[in-house]
């Protein structure tokens, strides 16, 4: 499997030097991960199939520098980070993909640089909130970890679930992925803890690219009731509900989300 | 040698099969399960009584600790407690041990600074100021905190409580966590400068290395007995060795699980029991209830994921009394082999603040107070000569706490 190029880049005035994997040819399509941190794919393999795909990784999640997190302390530190990034990237025009936090992070980017996102996919993303659905960041850390792929995913036979949560043969680096995600956690859920309920749907109508929001219809991290709340926020977007699957509907059901996404980006 | 007597306050009568039942004593138990008030009326008059009959019957100091939404030990707010017993105990001198507050990293820290104050006032100046870091789950799951940040709230609370006890001006505080227009706190603490502060720690070096710079005192608190606290301890050590600090016993603080009976078959039949329910029960605390993520440093949690420095206590319920005793994380016996063993304890690592665990598990009202009664009567006199004839001073000991008839 090719894998990507990462590429240093300074933001936040230089105080925070983000990486960013990038992979692939074509108009540039920026990627955030969730918050379990950057694992590419087989979705962003076919993403970075016909864009130029570059996935920053949130501050502190990538193994150079656990410590960048202490440059982002709210979740506007971390906006501002993204924003930088896009100019710094010189990305003129980009295409917008983020799942669950980072969900919730490409609608407050979308929202904050609404010329340069041309276009919106969120899947599954954390950010809104209902009392009749209630989810935080404890649903998935109070619990053992050996039950986070049941909350993750509804379909944990899929190939692709089954490579995302395959365990090491190798102890140590074993070990090392579970330190990765355990930071990727401890980063990510900074500026979201305890519920991701940080004033998103006080900004969420000032998106005007098109938007696709994509839910697993079984999701049990954060509840499909939710698609429709996005769907009714986001000014121009499209609800795409993908049975039989959970949080990771594009990993639970490449065959048919993925072609949704990419017909969606086209 | 000051010994004071401990207390969790827990639940007395979870169901029998509750480690079979219950993943967490912790934050996942739900009150309406099993709970019921009326039985909590009984626990917190009972937990008073106890400490105030320990006191009355010569201990040094009464403790009290902080932890939320748990059946393992519920005193919410210490100092509701510190409160009741500095009235209690004020004809005898008794020190208010407050081991301590976690509410100063979660609410603007001078909350915590003028609870302080204001019981150093009540008592006339027996509290012992407790800066616990706290554990992961109260932080962040009881009360909604990020984790990543606990520890830099922690050091900022801490800086401000100083601060806001000694400073003689109005001042604002314009922190990284806090922000406070003016910080004018009424009352002041009446120790002067300000109560002594004892850090509760398990074997983060940081932790050493606060305490040791600070002249703090260093309470290791864990309750696998010595053989789990001896990393800790010689850290501790070896820190103040490095740091130039005089190795006075006082600085050490040690907490032990205790229960005294008429003969150590006799100690074995009443504690068994108990203790099981203590370390089966009331200890299922899973890791992700210690420690969620960012709880610890990235270096701390490397380290923990890597090398797995204290096993869960998940599998404290693979072992019973017969391996807790031989371990020595509870002592158990008659008078004279308790307190044998427990001198034997703190001259070889050099403690000079012991404190007693004499209520654990679900250990009656009436049990409780004959382990007081027969600790404070058959090993008391023992262990408070510890150190007596070697010249050290006691700085970490609350200025106010003067026993009757004690030698100051």
């Amino acid at each position: 499997m090719p894998t990507p190029t990462i590429e240093s880049v300074e933001v936040l005035g230089g105080r925070l030097e983000m990486q960013v994997a990038v992979m692939g040819e074509g108009e540039p399509l920026v990627y955030l991960h969730s918050a379990g941190g950057l694992k590419w794919d087989s979705f962003m393999e076919s993403l970075a199939e016909r864009y130029k795909v570059y996935a920053p990784y949130y501050p502190g999640t990538h193994v150079s520098d656990p410590h960048a997190i202490e440059h982002v302390e709210v979740l506007w530190d971390a906006v501002l980070a993204y924003d930088d990034l896009l100019d710094q990237l010189g990305l003129e025009s980009c295409r917008l993909v983020g799942w669950s936090f980072g969900g919730m992070l490409a609608c407050e980017l979308a929202a904050q640089r609404r010329e340069k996102i041309s276009k919106l996919v969120v899947i599954s993303p954390v950010g809104l909130w209902r009392d009749d659905a209630p989810y935080s960041c404890a649903t998935f850390t109070a619990i053992p970890a050996e039950d986070l792929p049941g909350i993750l995913f509804h379909r944990l036979d899929a190939p692709e679930v089954k490579r995302y949560l395959a365990v090491p043969d190798d102890p140590i680096a074993e070990a090392e992925a579970n330190l990765a995600l355990v930071w990727a956690l401890a980063c990510t859920c900074k500026v979201i803890w305890p519920i991701p309920d940080k004033g998103l749907d006080r900004r969420i109508h000032r998106v005007t690219a098109p938007s696709l929001v994509v839910w697993g219809e079984h999701d049990r991290l954060i509840s499909s009731v939710y698609a429709k709340e996005f769907g009714n926020a986001l000014p121009n977007s499209e609800v795409f509900i993908l049975s039989d699957t959970g949080h990771g509907p594009l990993q639970e059901d490449p065959d048919k989300g993925i072609p949704k996404v990419q017909s969606f980006l086209a | 040698m000051k010994v004071s007597m401990f207390h969790l306050m827990p639940y007395r009568d979870v169901p029998d099969d509750f480690e079979k039942t219950h993943r967490s004593a912790w934050f996942t138990v739900k009150w309406s399960e099993f709970a019921d008030a009326q039985k909590v009326v009984d626990y917190y008059k009972w937990t008073l009584d106890e400490l105030g009959y320990a006191a009355e019957l010569g201990f040094d100091g009464v403790c009290v600790n902080e932890h939320h939404q748990n059946c393992y030990g519920f005193m919410v707010n210490p100092n509701m407690m510190g409160a009741a017993l500095a009235k209690m105990t004020e004809h005898l001198g008794t020190a208010l041990v407050q081991l301590g507050i976690t509410q100063p990293f979660l609410d603007p820290p001078i909350r915590g600074a003028e609870e302080y104050a204001m019981l150093d006032c009540m008592s006339n100046g027996r509290v012992v100021a407790g800066m616990p870091v706290g554990i992961g789950g109260d932080y962040a799951f009881s009360y909604g905190k990020s984790p990543v940040e606990q520890r830099g709230r922690y050091q900022e609370a801490h800086d401000l409580m100083k601060k806001a006890w000694i400073e003689e001006d109005i001042f604002a505080w314009n922190g990284k966590y806090f922000q406070l227009p003016m910080v004018n706190l009424w009352p002041r603490p009446v120790q002067d400068p300000h109560p002594p502060i004892w850090v509760p720690g398990i074997a983060s070096p940081s932790t050493w290395d606060f305490t040791t710079d600070n002249d703090y005192l260093y309470a290791a608190l864990t309750y696998a007995g010595i053989s789990g606290a001896q990393y800790a301890i010689d850290g501790y050590w070896d820190t103040v060795e490095k740091k130039g600090k005089e190795q006075n016993p006082y600085r050490l603080g040690f907490l032990l699980p205790v229960g005294v009976a008429a003969t150590d078959e006799e100690a074995d039949r009443i504690y068994g029991p108990a203790s099981e329910y203590f370390y089966h029960k009331m200890l299922r605390l899973p890791d992700e209830m210690v420690a969620p993520p960012g709880h610890m440093t990235y270096e701390s949690t490397s380290n923990f994921i890597k090398n797995r420095p204290v096993p869960s206590n998940l599998e404290l319920t693979d072992h019973d009394y017969s391996y807790f005793k031989e371990k020595g994380f509870l002592i158990t016996g008659s008078p004279s082999t308790v307190r044998e063993k427990i001198a034997e304890i703190c001259k070889d690592n050099h403690i000079g603040n012991l404190m007693v665990l004499l209520q654990f598990g679900n250990m009656s009202h009436e049990a409780t107070k004959e382990n007081i009664r027969l600790f404070a009567e058959g090993c008391l006199p023992h262990l408070q000569p510890i150190w007596t004839d070697e010249d050290w001073e006691n700085r970490w000991w609350p200025q106010g706490a003067v026993r009757p008839g004690a030698e100051v």
